[in-house]
């Protein structure tokens, strides 16, 4: 009979552990935002009409079809990050898209209907410089693509290599660009800086050289910056230092050998000073030859509209102030969009025609700038023939922040998109404010309030608040009776930053994301929508991210606030930026100046008289400044400075040591480790989380008696690799130090392993990931630490005084695939079983129970590991697909994952970043305090409605009985 | 070395880990005769500091000999505390000051002495109110990577706690009580698949051996269930005249 309960105890176990959700439950409790990143290259799909599509090419490797009206993705392609993946060159013909992909290694082409990839070509790699399109009697067959030394043409419809040339002299000539004017000849341009340019016209038939000829150029370096080609194949140049304007014509019957110089002057035009001009033509067809018409920037907000005509230069037209200028075509016209400021927070696009630089008439478009955002920086102009043949347009708008904002007549948006999400960097979930009623409630019977009344004003008070609450019911009461007599699809719960509020069990939470743009967001945890957005202007491209709570939303009327640190990874220097996590808007209060580089910062659970924690901030003389710093906070950190430990790592010197607090906030060291760089170096430092909660002390063991866990606080894994990277000799190290007296607890070496080494590090274990160089698998290893079967002090951990080592269980796990990231949940009081939350490259969320690894899985099961509840040890951990948290949607490129405890003891809420962002909820031991969706609220009222008329009757039955038996 | 005769050190010695090799000598006698023969060791000052002010001022505890090889070991000789130091020590416990130790770098593995010592040193502390109240009783650990590199040293005192009781006795600060220790890195385990791919043959050998457990429930009892069925046809075929004997009644 034991041995059935047993059985069936281990049935719930492992039914406890499978965790999935419901058909009907998808998207009710998730969502997932895809992004491509910052865009590099667009081009509007013009070859049908009606076409809704924007091609994006981006910096993080992500070729794209956003739907023009509404900015959702048609489809994406996700490339390999890194180099390797880069791409290099967007090429757009009719319904194909070229694409030129790792430094000229593959050259692609896709169908851009419907995202499908039409051939793909691998190139010699390395070195590309440019790629274009090339035609012959207006129709484009091939594509041409210039590297360092080699130029070759390949075939428009399927890829393949019509010929390839070395390109002459390629060791001392630079080949920046490639040139084809659809007469059947590929120029490429050369320059040997400062002296002159080469120029070579290729035949697009055989590829042989039709010409070759070097033109004096002394004062140029850089084609590709300063040159462009116009009209019938003059290629035009600016030199800065003369200033004036340089032209040459490619047109093979020409055999001069200077260019032409045209000063600025001759024109009346003016560079303004320590500006490199820039020129911009355009070449609506890659079978024709390019306009006449180009652009020149004399300034950062002047460019000029000129014309080359029969050897002559006009102005067509002066614009200044300008931002952006851009040409776009459509059918036969070609136009030149300008966008110009109006004011400060807004700006206007207009059109002219490109061949008069006459103004066209009601095309102007106001863009009004977001002023949390940042400074437009391109422009994409999507013309399209009105029916009286007039031109409209809509246009898309880059911003710094990395946004797009797709943008209609008169001003009009469609659609935005925050592409900086797609590189989020850190991340907090805060809260939601109480509602006005919660808020008023507790303000009244704060504890300042109690002190300062008398019995009569605080029975008025709560008399009022009573009022306030019933009048807030009833008016709940009454929206639902307005919301349920309408349809349901007008109906609208739309989340603003008016309408937010905590919700019963506190699973609607703010998500603060800092994203590596300096752009911060404020996004609603249940819907996603961004609720706030603030773009940093002078944030570093290297900035190292910390975002801290100071003060949470438990402290009204206090304002919530978060600190974020920046720092420059290089100078090390530091700014802090203090804002209001729910509204985003920039405290009032003023952060230090620091002007000294921070080395490490720390948030103290000590607070200031208005709750704020202290945040303690050591720069690189090992002096502590303290924010806030008002004199009740100086007062306590001097109270208790002996007890302000911290440690710093300086991991190119491999060394680690500790510091103490001193009443004057100077420091003293006081313990040092120091780990070769010879042998090893450090590759991360792992703390706990200090938000965490551990409810049970110890384990119970088969014997009924208890195997108490060692909880040190202050403990801090550190991960080391070898420098020797041979796979015999390779390993990774283990160091278990605690944080405090520098005592290192527990040294482990994994031999013949080698990094990435992902590692969690919670409660009384540490779960580490590693790649076996002996098996080639990855393994997981984990590491619990015990006190032993009695506790040294129960009441108390201190670091000080605990001088017996832990004992420490080891074991390690085969895992069939790489991960990506790793992360344990997080629940309120630490209840609830742990997960580990493993973000894979595939895109899947798994939700390992913690259970699976741990290292007293018996290898023989005996009795008492049976009466343990402990699964046998199997070398192999499973991938059930049931483990999924996030069924079909895949998250591409994770690279990290978010957990935050709800208010329900069960639900831990979970968000996983990347290219993608994916939130949802989890429930690690099912959710025990929750009623099911499905459940019979019915049955038991009327159940217990029954009960309830049977005890009245029976109780009157019995009565009448009584008094009958009575009278007997 | 006369030193290292005076003081008198009782030996404490128990095997934790395997890597783990106490060694405390107090009377210059080696441990491990195999080891004597091959390599003398070598020594290292260990220096200790406690002052009132709390400004390191480190000052020659003992001498820690350190003998290299597969399995490296160290022993320690150290003097006994002067009246001087005793009463400072007392002191700096009252106003809670720190008791630290430092060891220099040192390459155990190296053959020649320029090799062995490196630049700048180990540091560890304890309260100073502990080490008194423990009546200089400590445990030092000396931590090594996998090479040979001394990395870390710790120090606690056993009793750790700073109770504040007072000690009389200014002999029970003479003399000190040192637990020694070098460790090097544990090798941490692979997966057990050896193991594991022995036990499940072990089990399928099992089944394979007694063919009885593994027929099925049906193949087992198919008898009884066909008796039960046949049972159950006879009665049902048996019924129908009965029942339809009561019905006419």
């Amino acid at each position: 009979m034991a041995k059935l309960i047993l059985l069936w105890l281990k049935c719930i176990i492992l039914y406890n552990a499978v965790d999935a959700v419901f058909e009907d439950q998808v998207g009710k409790f998730d969502w997932r935002q895809q992004y491509v990143g910052k865009v590099r290259f667009s081009h509007f799909d013009t070859h049908v009409q009606s076409s809704k599509k924007v091609l994006v090419a981006t910096e993080n490797n992500v070729f794209a079809a956003l739907n023009t009206r509404t900015g959702e993705l048609f489809w994406r392609h996700v490339d390999k990050s890194g180099p390797e993946g880069n791409i290099d060159a967007l090429l757009h013909h009719g319904q194909d898209a070229i694409l030129v992909v790792g430094n000229g290694r593959l050259l692609r082409s896709w169908d851009v209907n419907v995202g499908g990839l039409n051939w793909e070509i691998v190139l010699d790699s390395g070195s590309f410089q440019k790629a274009c399109l090339v035609g012959q009697q207006g129709t484009v067959k091939h594509v041409a693509v210039l590297k360092k030394n080699i130029i070759s043409l390949h075939y428009l419809s399927n890829g393949h290599q019509k010929w390839i040339e070395n390109l002459p002299d390629s060791e001392t000539v630079d080949y920046q660009t490639v040139y084809s004017g659809g007469n059947g000849e590929v120029y490429a341009l050369g320059i040997v800086p400062h002296s002159h340019i080469v120029i070579i016209a290729y035949s697009t038939d055989d590829g042989e050289i039709i010409k070759q000829i070097s033109v004096e150029a002394p004062w140029l370096s850089n084609i590709v910056a300063s040159c462009a080609v116009i009209g019938q194949g003059v290629l035009i140049c600016v030199d800065s230092a003369t200033p004036s304007l340089y032209m040459y014509n490619l047109n093979p019957n020409m055999d001069d050998l200077q260019m032409t110089q045209i000063p600025l002057q001759s024109l009346g035009l003016e560079v303004a000073p320590d500006f490199q001009p820039v020129l911009v033509s355009h070449q609506p067809n890659s079978a024709h030859q390019p306009l006449s018409e180009f652009f020149l920037q004399l300034g950062p907000d002047n460019f000029l509209l000129l014309q080359f005509n029969n050897g002559q230069i006009v102005t067509l037209r002066d614009f200044k102030p300008a931002l952006l200028v851009s040409f776009a075509t459509t059918g036969e016209k070609t136009i030149a969009a300008v966008m110009s400021p109006k004011n400060k927070t807004a700006s206007s696009i207009n059109l002219f025609s490109a061949e008069t630089g006459r103004r066209l008439l009601d095309t102007t478009l106001i863009f009004v700038m977001d002023p949390n955002g940042g400074k437009p920086e391109k422009i994409y102009i999507q013309p399209f023939l009105k029916k009286d043949d007039s031109v409209g347009y809509r246009a898309m708008v880059q911003t710094e922040d990395h946004t797009l904002t797709f943008i209609q007549q008169p001003g009009r948006v469609m659609w935005t998109r925050e592409e900086a999400l797609s590189d989020v960097v850190t991340m907090e979930m805060v809260d939601l404010p109480l509602t006005g009623t919660q808020a008023e409630l507790e303000g009244e019977f704060g504890k300042k309030a109690a002190i300062q009344d008398g019995l009569m004003s605080m029975v008025f008070k709560r008399l009022s608040s009573q009022l306030i609450l019933l009048q807030a019911w009833i008016s709940h009461l009454w929206k639902l009776f307005y919301d349920a007599r309408k349809p349901r699809s007008q109906v609208k719960n739309e989340v603003t930053i008016e309408n937010l509020s905590r919700d019963e069990f506190n699973l609607q939470k703010m998500m603060v994301m800092v994203t590596a743009s300096g752009k911060l967001f404020g996004i609603d945890s249940k819907t996603g929508s961004i609720l706030w957005r603030h773009y940093l202007n002078d944030v570093p491209s290297n900035a190292a991210f910390k975002l801290m709570v100071q003060r949470t939303t438990a402290h009204f009327p206090h304002p919530p606030q978060c600190t974020l640190l920046i720092k420059d990874k290089d100078t090390g220097l530091t700014t802090l930026h203090v804002f209001n996590p729910i509204f985003g808007k920039k405290s009032h209060v003023t952060p230090p100046a620091l002007p000294q580089p921070i080395l490490q910062s720390l948030l103290l659970p000590l607070m200031d008289q208005d709750y704020a924690k202290v945040l303690l901030l050591v720069d690189d003389q090992y002096k502590v400044s303290a924010f806030p710093s008002t004199k009740n906070v100086l007062q306590q950190l001097q109270e208790m400075a002996s007890s302000i430990f911290f440690y710093l790592v300086d991991s190119s010197q491999g060394r680690l040591s500790g510091y103490r607090l001193r009443t004057d906030l100077s420091t003293e060291q006081i313990w040092e480790v120091v780990i070769p760089m010879e042998i090893q170096r450090i590759v991360s430092v792992k703390g706990k989380r200090p938000n965490e909660h551990v409810h049970s002390q110890g384990r119970v063991m088969g014997d009924r008696s208890v195997l108490y866990k060692y909880l040190n606080p202050n403990l801090l894994a550190v991960v080391t690799e070898s420098t020797d990277t041979h796979q015999e000799r390779s390993f990774v190290g283990i160091i278990l130090i605690d944080g405090v007296t520098g005592r290192i607890i527990h040294e482990a070496v994994q031999r013949k392993a080698r990094g990435p080494v992902h590692i969690v590090h919670s409660e009384n274990w540490v779960v580490y990931e590693y790649w076996s160089t002996k098996s080639r698998r990855n393994e997981f290893s984990v590491i619990e630490l015990y006190e032993g079967m009695e506790l040294y002090n129960s009441t108390v951990f201190s670091s000080l005084d605990r001088p017996h080592a832990p004992q420490v269980l080891q074991q390690s796990y085969i895992f069939p695939s790489a991960i990506s990231t790793m992360e344990a949940t997080l629940t309120e009081k630490g209840i609830t079983s742990r997960h580990l939350l493993i973000g894979l490259p595939s895109g899947g969320i798994l939700s390992l129970p913690k259970m699976f690894l741990d290292p007293r899985r018996p290898e023989i099961v005996s009795e008492q590991s049976r009466e343990e509840n402990l699964i046998p040890y199997a070398p192999e951990l499973m991938i059930r697909t049931e483990w999924f948290i996030n069924y079909n949607q895949s998250i591409s490129r994770v690279q990290g994952i978010h957990t935050s405890p709800s208010g329900l003891e069960s639900t831990c809420l979970v968000v996983a970043y990347g290219l993608d962002i994916y939130q949802t909820r989890v429930y690690p031991s099912k959710q025990f305090d929750v009623l099911k969706d499905d459940y019979d609220y019915m049955l038991i009222s009327s159940v217990l409605l029954a009960l309830f008329f049977a005890t009245m009757i029976s109780k009157r039955l019995a009565e009448v009985k009584l008094l009958n038996r009575a009278w007997r | 070395m006369a030193r290292v005769v005076q003081s008198k050190v009782a030996v404490v010695s128990t095997v934790f880990f395997v890597c783990l090799h106490f060694a405390c000598c107090n009377n210059g006698r080696r441990v491990g005769d195999a080891l004597e023969t091959e390599f003398s060791g070598f020594s290292v000052p260990l220096e200790h500091s406690f002052e009132v002010d709390d400004v390191a001022k480190f000052q020659v505890r003992g001498a820690l000999l350190l003998k290299p090889g597969r399995e490296p070991s160290v022993s320690l000789s150290q003097n006994p505390l002067s009246d001087e130091d005793r009463t400072k020590l007392k002191e700096v416990a009252a106003v809670d000051g720190l008791y630290r130790i430092r060891v220099p770098r040192v390459f155990l593995q190296a053959d020649r002495q320029t090799e062995r010592q490196m630049e700048g040193y180990l540091t560890a502390f304890v309260r100073a109110c502990a080490m008194v109240e423990s009546h200089l009783s400590d445990v030092i650990a000396l931590h090594t990577d996998v090479s040979g590199y001394l990395i870390g040293v710790s120090i606690v005192t056993l009793p750790g706690a700073c109770r504040g009781t007072e000690v009389e006795d200014e002999v029970d600060l003479e003399i000190f009580n040192t637990t020694l220790s070098i460790m090097a890195p544990v090798n941490a385990p692979g997966p057990e698949t050896a193991f594991f791919l022995e036990r499940m043959e072990q089990e399928s050998e099992k089944k394979g051996k007694n063919p009885q457990e593994q027929k099925s429930f049906i193949a087992k009892y198919w008898y009884l269930i066909l008796g039960g069925a046949i049972f159950l046809m006879v009665t049902n075929s048996a019924q129908p005249p009965a029942g339809g004997g009561r019905e006419q009644s």
